[in-house]
């Protein structure tokens, strides 16, 4: 593989980690001032914040990388999160859908949650310095994380009936997007094999068995049922992604180059 | 007699680390500058309290420096960069490069013991005042109230006012108030 190659796919991939990380920052930022009580209101819009931060330090990595191999210096991270289209976004699809009631994006991060924290374990030991120093700073914060969503999980799949009911949707109707978590195309076989990017098919058995841990604590049932919705890394998005998009970019491209 | 003495360390080795590396610096007045900027979301820590200020270089009017983000999303991170620049200008130096670097990670152990007793006298729980010598919290974690110094307080969230800190109330004196999360 020629060096401009091997550079566009380290862009590319550290591109899809940013929008992973802006997406369901953007998505869970949505609680704010509608979240059910203050203090997780609060928590809510920090852990948004924390996910804002990882996509900043990925887009910046990536303009940075952009910037030598064209060797211009026009690059920024406001460009990945603010002038690509929706087909441009290669983030998961499960990090998209749609914000839901409070069970579902418990849910959500749950499952979210649980494979960055076995995800960036691995691109810790990537051979890309960057990468590696941007994974264990995240992972910091992703501990925090973890551990508030297996709290609130527990307490609402072991809660009133309401809440259990409604954990229980919400795992049903977001367990088909988990599967793509685990799946590589090429280019990530070819980072993989690189020794930069995270075999992520591998990280599946420890996934599951701590998320069906959790879930049977939480008295709540993994479900059965074999379904599996896919394309978010080749850019086929939801419904869902287009409208957050269009709220996250219209002042960027309203008013070009605004500050405040 | 000295048998019966124990040696009880007041800093840690991450601290003491950061402050041979400041005394061994060329440019002390440049650090001293700095010492007068402070966390725009804690305004009693100073930049090097906090543990985020790593490096200072000047050349001429010019100086470059490093600085860690506490948390990756911090907002606090662009008015600090701000705040450095506008604090070198008032004493003559014309430009700065603020270099952010990522590794090794911030974590609160290089915060500095002074820093710590002010985190306190603030009513924020310093990282170190969590009872037992386990860091992770748990809804039984006890803390030293930064009020009443009681550990008969309760976890209220995992995030308090801002990401880095987690909310607590003291039982004994009924006081809310921040834990600074060990990170």
């Amino acid at each position: 593989m020629t060096q401009i190659n091997a550079k566009q796919d380290l862009i590319d991939y550290t591109v899809r980690l940013g929008d992973d990380a802006i997406v369901i920052g953007h998505r869970v930022s949505e609680w704010v001032s509608k979240a059910p009580f203050i203090e997780e209101d609060i928590a809510l819009g920090n852990v948004a914040l924390d996910f804002i931060g990882h996509a900043r330090m990925y887009y910046t990595y990536a303009a940075n990388v952009d910037n030598t191999l064209t060797g211009k210096n026009d690059k920024t991270e406001d460009d990945f999160a603010y002038l690509r289209d929706e087909r441009q976004f290669q983030n998961h699809l499960l990090h998209e859908l749609h914000k839901g009631d409070f069970a579902y994006t418990t849910m959500r991060q749950l499952l979210v949650d649980v494979y960055n924290k076995y995800f960036l374990e691995q691109l810790k030991n990537s051979n890309d310095e960057t990468l590696a120093a941007i994974a264990i700073k995240a992972a910091k914060e992703t501990k925090y994380h973890c551990r508030r969503s297996k709290d609130w999980t527990l307490r609402l799949g072991d809660g009133t009936e309401d809440s259990h009911q409604r954990m229980q949707k919400a795992l049903d109707d977001l367990w088909g997007y988990s599967h793509e978590l685990f799946e590589q195309d090429e280019l990530e076989l070819r980072l993989v094999e690189a020794g930069i990017a995270v075999d992520c098919a591998s990280l599946k058995a420890s996934w599951l068995a701590e998320i069906t841990a959790i879930i049977e604590q939480a008295t709540l049932t993994v479900p059965t049922q074999e379904w599996a919705v896919r394309g978010g890394r080749q850019g086929y998005h939801t419904e869902h992604l287009g409208h957050l998009l269009t709220e996250m970019q219209f002042v960027h491209r309203s008013f070009p180059g605004a500050k405040w | 007699m000295a048998d019966h003495m124990q040696i009880i360390p007041t800093k840690t080795p991450e601290q003491f680390k950061r402050e041979q590396f400041r005394r061994h610096s060329a440019v002390p007045e440049l650090w001293e500058c700095l010492d007068h900027v402070t966390d725009p979301e804690i305004p009693v820590l100073s930049l090097w309290d906090i543990g985020i200020l790593k490096d200072i270089k000047r050349q001429g009017d010019h100086a470059t420096v490093t600085i860690t983000p506490t948390y990756s999303g911090c907002p606090a991170m662009d008015a600090i960069s701000e705040d450095i620049e506008n604090a070198f200008q008032a004493i003559g130096i014309k430009s700065t490069k603020i270099v952010t670097e990522l590794s090794p990670a911030w974590t609160t152990e290089w915060m500095t013991e002074k820093g710590r007793n002010k985190l306190r006298g603030y009513g924020i729980a310093p990282p170190n005042d969590v009872v037992g010598s386990d860091n992770e919290i748990t809804s039984e974690t006890q803390v030293l109230c930064p009020h009443c110094s009681s550990s008969n307080t309760h976890l209220v969230s995992e995030f308090g006012s801002t990401a880095c800190k987690a909310l607590f109330q003291c039982d004994a004196c009924s006081e809310p108030f921040d834990l600074f999360k060990h990170i």
